[in-house]
Parts: C-alpha cells; sequence; structure tokens
C-alpha cells in the first residue's frame, strides 16, 4: 500500500495518508467541513461534465497548455539541455491558477458562496481573488503582514480584483501564521465558506486534491517532453517546494518514468531537506522545529518558500526515496533570476529561480553531468519581484 | 475508575467547574494555579504553548506567545506542575505536535509523573487519537475527546464512548475567547451529549461570564472557562483577583440545581 500513490496516481490516498504522512490532524469541529469537501470532490473529478468545465477555463480563460521553451543559450553555458516548463505565462503569472480554477468551480458545484485562502507571496491570493472575480464568488485573503511589506503590488492587485485582504499579525507574519489565520477562520464559516488552500498541505483531501488540480503540469510536460527529446523523457526534472504544489503537479507526470524528481528548497525553509516529523495546520509531514517540538520560522527572500513544513506527498517521496530534496540559498536564486533574465529573456519568480540555482550549481558535476538533459519547472514571473530584484541589482553593481 | 473519573462525577451533587491557565505565563503562574484551586475549582486545564495554537482566539494565542517568550516548554511546565502538587486534578491541554514530539508513550508518561490526570488534544480528532489514547491509558491519563455542534449523531456516540474523563463539548463553530452571549448551539450539543453517555460534559469556548456560566450549566455537567481568566491574568491580575473570579463562577455555578445521577440521561 505504501506506493500506491506511485502506481496510480489519481488515486486518492487510503483514509488520507502517504505513508505514514498526511492525515487529517483538525480539531473536531473541522472533521464535517473537511469530509464534505472529499465527497465533493471525489465526485466531481470523476464526473466528465466538470473536468470538461475546468478544461474550457484553463484553455480559454489560464492560457494552458503552457510551452516547453528549451533554454538554448543556458544550456550552451551549463553543458546540460535545459528544458522550460512556462507556468509563469499562464493567467495571472503562476502555477496557482491551475489549483483555484479547480477549487473555485468545486465551491460552487457545493453551493458555497465565498472563498477563503492564505497566501505568502501573493500568488495564490492573487489567483483566488481571480477566481473569485471570474464566478462572482466574494473572496478574503489571509496574509502575514511582513509578506504585506514586501509583496505591495500583489496586495493591490488583490484588491483591485476586489478581494479582501486581511493582515495577520501574529508569530512570524508570514505564509504559516496566515495558515494558521485562515484556519481559525474556516471553523466560523464552514457553512458558506470554501477554504480555497494554496499549496499541496492541510488536512485530507487538500494535498491530495490540489496535487490533482496541479497534475496537469506534469502531464503536459511529459507529452511535450516525448515530442521535443529524442529520449522521450528528461533526466532529471526539477521545482521549487514552499509547500510542493508545482512540484507535486509536475512530479506527478514524471513519478512513473525513470526521470530523477529533484525538490529545490529555500535554504531557510527546507522542511524536506532538513525537517523532522510532526504535525501542523492538519497534516503530518516533515517540519523544521525544536527539540520540544515548537515550529521554527522559516526565512527566505522567496515569500513563497517560507514555509516551516512541507506538503505530505513530498515527505513520503523523500522516505521512499524516490525524490530528493535540496536547497538554494537567498544570493544563489537571485543570481539564477538575472541570469535567466539575461540569458534567455525570461525574469522567473524568484521562488522559481530557487530551482534554476540549483540546476546552475550541480550542472557538470555527478548531480546533473555534462550532457544530460533537465525539465525545470518555472511556476512564476518575477514581476511581482522587481523591488527585490532592484535591491539585489544594486547592491550587486555597487561592488 | 481512574482518579478523574472518581473526582469529575456528574452525581457530585454540584456543577462543575474547570478554569484554564496557560502554563509558563507569568512567573507566578503556579501561584495563580493554586489560588485557583482553592476558589473553588473542580479541576484546572492547563495549557502547555504552542507556536501556532490553530484553535484559539487572540487571548489565548497572546499567552501562549507570552509564556513562550518567558522560556516556557513542556519540560518546564511539567517541571513546575510536580513541583506545585495541588488537591485538584489537572488536565494538561496541548497540540498534537507537542504531545508527539517525543513519542506518545513518553509524552503520557511524563503527565503521569507530574502528576497530571488528564489530557486534551484538540487536533487528535477519533481517526488520529488511537496511538495517544492507547498511550495515555497506559499511564493512568484520561483523554478526553472533543464534540463539536457539527458532529452527525453516530459519531457523537463515538466520541462519547472513547472519551475518557469528561467529553470536552466546543460550544460553538469557532475558536476559543470571549464571546457577548453564549452560543445557541451550546445547549442543543450538551443535551446531545448528555443522552448518550454517563460521563461528564463539559461545555467550552466563549463561555465569559458567571452569568453565561449558569446559563451553560442548565444544560451541562460543568463549564471550563479560559479566555475571560486569561485576559484577566494578561491585564495583570495578581492571584487573589484571578481566585475572585473564580469563586464568582463558583458562586454562579452553585445556584444551578445539580442533576442527580437519576435523570442523568435528560
Amino acid at each position: 500500500m505504501e506506493a500506491l500513490a506511485l502506481r496510480d496516481p489519481s488515486a486518492a490516498p487510503v483514509a488520507g495518508r502517504f505513508g505514514r504522512h498526511g492525515g487529517r490532524f483538525v480539531p473536531e469541529p473541522l472533521i464535517a467541513a473537511c469530509e464534505e469537501v472529499e465527497a465533493a470532490f471525489t465526485e466531481a473529478w470523476a464526473d466528465a461534465g466538470f473536468r470538461s468545465d475546468l478544461a474550457w477555463l484553463l484553455s480559454r480563460y489560464a492560457g494552458r497548455p503552457t510551452p516547453l521553451t528549451p533554454a538554448l543559450r543556458l544550456s550552451a553555458e551549463l553543458g546540460v539541455t535545459v528544458l522550460l516548463k512556462r507556468e509563469d505565462l499562464t493567467h495571472t503569472g503562476s502555477h496557482k491558477i491551475n489549483n483555484v480554477l479547480g477549487q473555485a468551480l468545486l465551491a460552487r458545484r457545493m453551493g458555497k458562496r465565498r472563498l477563503i485562502a492564505e497566501t505568502g507571496a501573493g500568488m495564490h491570493g492573487v489567483a483566488t481573488a481571480t477566481a473569485g472575480a471570474l464566478l462572482g464568488l466574494p473572496v478574503t485573503v489571509f496574509m502575514g503582514e511582513r509578506d504585506i511589506e514586501r509583496q505591495a503590488h500583489n496586495v493591490f492587485r488583490m484588491r483591485l480584483l476586489g478581494a479582501q485582504v486581511v493582515p495577520v499579525r501574529s508569530g512570524s507574519r508570514t505564509l504559516k501564521d496566515a495558515t494558521s489565520e485562515a484556519m481559525r477562520h474556516w471553523v466560523s464559516a464552514t457553512e458558506d465558506a470554501y477554504y480555497c488552500v494554496g499549496s499541496v498541505i492541510g488536512p485530507h483531501p487538500y494535498p491530495w486534491l490540489v496535487r490533482e488540480l496541479q497534475a496537469v503540469i506534469g502531464q503536459e510536460a511529459r507529452h511535450q517532453c516525448a515530442e521535443q527529446l529524442s529520449a522521450g523523457t528528461p533526466d532529471q526534472v526539477v521545482a521549487c517546494v514552499g509547500g510542493g504544489s508545482n512540484a507535486a503537479g509536475t512530479f506527478a507526470g514524471f513519478v512513473e518514468t525513470p526521470a530523477r524528481l529533484v525538490g529545490v528548497e529555500a535554504a531557510g525553509g527546507a522542511g524536506a531537506a532538513l525537517g523532522e516529523v510532526g504535525v501542523l495546520h492538519g497534516f503530518q509531514s516533515l517540519f523544521l522545529q525544536d527539540e520540544q517540538g515548537q515550529i521554527r520560522e522559516a526565512h527566505s527572500v522567496a515569500a513563497g518558500l517560507d514555509y516551516p513544513g512541507v506538503g505530505p506527498e513530498h515527505a513520503h517521496l523523500r522516505d521512499l526515496g524516490r525524490a530528493e530534496y535540496v536547497t538554494a540559498t537567498d544570493q544563489e536564486a537571485l543570481a539564477a533570476a538575472v541570469r535567466l533574465a539575461r540569458a534567455e529573456g525570461i525574469v522567473p519568480a524568484i521562488e522559481s529561480a530557487h530551482a534554476l540555482a540549483w540546476v546552475v550549481r550541480a550542472a557538470g558535476t555527478t548531480d546533473l553531468p555534462t550532457g544530460s538533459s533537465v525539465l525545470v519547472t518555472l511556476s512564476g514571473r518575477g514581476d511581482k519581484d522587481i523591488a527585490t530584484l532592484m535591491a539585489y541589482l544594486g547592491d550587486e553593481e555597487a561592488r | 475508575m481512574t482518579t478523574l473519573e472518581t473526582r469529575l462525577r456528574r452525581d457530585r451533587g454540584r456543577k462543575l467547574l474547570m478554569p484554564y491557565l496557560t502554563g509558563g505565563v507569568t512567573p507566578d503562574w503556579t501561584d495563580h494555579l493554586r489560588a485557583i484551586a482553592d476558589a473553588g475549582a473542580d479541576a484546572i486545564e492547563v495549557g502547555i504553548p504552542f507556536s501556532d495554537p490553530t484553535l484559539d482566539g487572540v487571548t489565548i494565542q497572546e499567552a501562549s506567545d507570552a509564556a513562550l517568550a518567558r522560556g516556557a516548554s513542556t519540560d518546564g511546565v511539567l517541571a513546575d506542575l510536580s513541583r506545585n502538587r495541588i488537591e485538584v486534578p489537572v488536565v494538561v491541554s496541548t497540540y498534537a505536535n507537542l504531545a508527539l514530539r517525543r513519542g506518545a508513550d513518553r509524552f503520557c508518561r511524563a503527565l503521569a509523573e507530574a502528576g497530571v490526570q488528564g489530557l486534551i488534544v484538540p487536533d487528535l480528532p477519533l481517526e488520529e487519537a488511537g496511538a495517544t489514547s492507547a498511550a495515555a491509558r497506559a499511564a493512568n491519563v484520561d483523554l478526553a475527546l472533543l464534540a463539536s455542534p457539527a458532529t452527525p449523531p453516530l459519531r457523537l456516540r463515538e466520541i462519547a464512548e472513547r472519551s475518557r474523563g469528561f467529553v470536552y463539548a466546543v460550544s460553538l463553530m469557532g475558536t476559543t475567547g470571549e464571546r457577548r452571549q453564549l452560543a445557541a448551539s451550546a445547549a442543543a450539543l450538551a443535551r446531545r451529549l448528555r443522552g448518550v453517555t454517563d460521563r461528564p460534559v463539559f461545555l467550552g469556548f466563549g463561555i465569559s461570564t458567571p452569568a453565561q456560566a449558569a446559563v451553560a450549566a442548565r444544560d451541562a455537567d460543568g463549564v471550563i472557562v479560559g479566555a475571560a481568566l486569561m485576559r484577566r491574568l494578561l491585564d495583570g491580575a495578581d492571584p487573589a483577583s484571578t481566585a475572585g473570579f473564580v469563586r464568582s463562577l463558583r458562586r454562579a455555578l452553585d445556584g444551578v440545581p445539580a442533576r442527580t445521577s437519576a435523570d442523568a440521561g435528560g
């Protein structure tokens, strides 16, 4: 049963488990709400009508399929074939739209009247605000005060789209605390509100549900690799990991191939690489914590990776040895973002730049030998990070 | 019968009172503990503070943050409890990560060694409570489960059966914290629970005043009062003042006729 998720990636995990991880560690008042979402999604996902409504929105509204772009100049510089899965080209500028369109359709099908969401970098908040506007559902987004300061551009985008942004002042004032606050609000609003979780985290069914909605990334990429690569599949598949939704969606398309799967975390938020088994936000997985069990604060220049844990499926893939989890520092990620901008004319989100940073570091070593091929998911575009990149280049150029 | 079951009996002849106190919240928190115990509490719920208390409202979040900032920890709170044994039973409440961090067995043994008789872990629902429930039983600690207004009938029965010591009835759909009025859902849940169990039913969440406690106790066997007490403590109340508040709750509860075991099913 351990390998069920590998044999049939579309099957719901047994009792919400990915091996020893996952589960539904929520207070009793939220159990009925989780069961309601699970039943509704199980039914909707088996319904051709729901699938076709979602497919219609993904193509006519969100711009799917996204291209697989060979990064020709970067490939020549690094000596490896780099293919970029361009989630940055979707409507709203990141892979988050894949997930929210599915969940917003689900919320409407369930008869819910509004959406709530947590956000870190603001991309999931913007995507949820967008889906809410599109489907006529009011949106409330919980966002850490610290993230509100560093992602002012996205805060305005959410408000422009008609969403209410609620600042969260507790704890580290980042994604972890925004998630806690969204859960607190959800307890009091389960009747009319749908909690649109932004990553492959949270109580069952969310890690499975979000993985299923993001699997479109990996499925498209697998077909595109078959067309573009003589070997048919890339040697390695790399994606950045905060909670891990773009990586989970990407890996879903390659878990049954021989490709090596690599998740790249922020050095200051490496739940999968450096965490220990724990329970937070409704699921068991790997979390940064002290010896007493207090959760540590994550620290990353990329707000979207500023999470002390990782989705339970990633913890399971690590247990199985099927995927590896490595880290990139703030500096490496910023340098990789600038490098891609200048080599390919593509400005990636700093989150996505972590995946590139690992490729840059590993290329030509035994980790990523010269001549091999690597698929990198560019989960989002860097427009939101312009101020951070300006500060970084200012520092660099002053040296 | 465990100690908690002996002490928290439905037929004790009075409505039961369980004040809540965040462990380590102030340097003199054990003085509050003793003062509250002497002011008419039937048991005291002691919270071990967690970094991410997702079921707590602003007051208990603030208390947890204050305790953690002072360096409070599982080991520290249990050491304080061990040194300050009180006459009434202590029920520890905390979040799953702290209970599971070093293994449920070790955690429950440590509770027992510190003289703790009961345990509440709000993010361990029925499906996830198995291992901790067994570990608690082995350590002679009662793991009390939560029921909520959204819990359907069959599940409510199972919760009541598997809960030990008492059943924690979450009075409303929301987080802990003071409310202007007792939730309408409170009475209905307490009555449903009393219909399926002989264990005492405690209503908690949002019970803020002696008057609300008295109303809640018409349908429940007892009440848990947390945020209202912690608000006073965070505002600087000394042990005599927190004890005064607990005495006012005691007096209000004593004005409510206690049912006998004969009509316990009602």
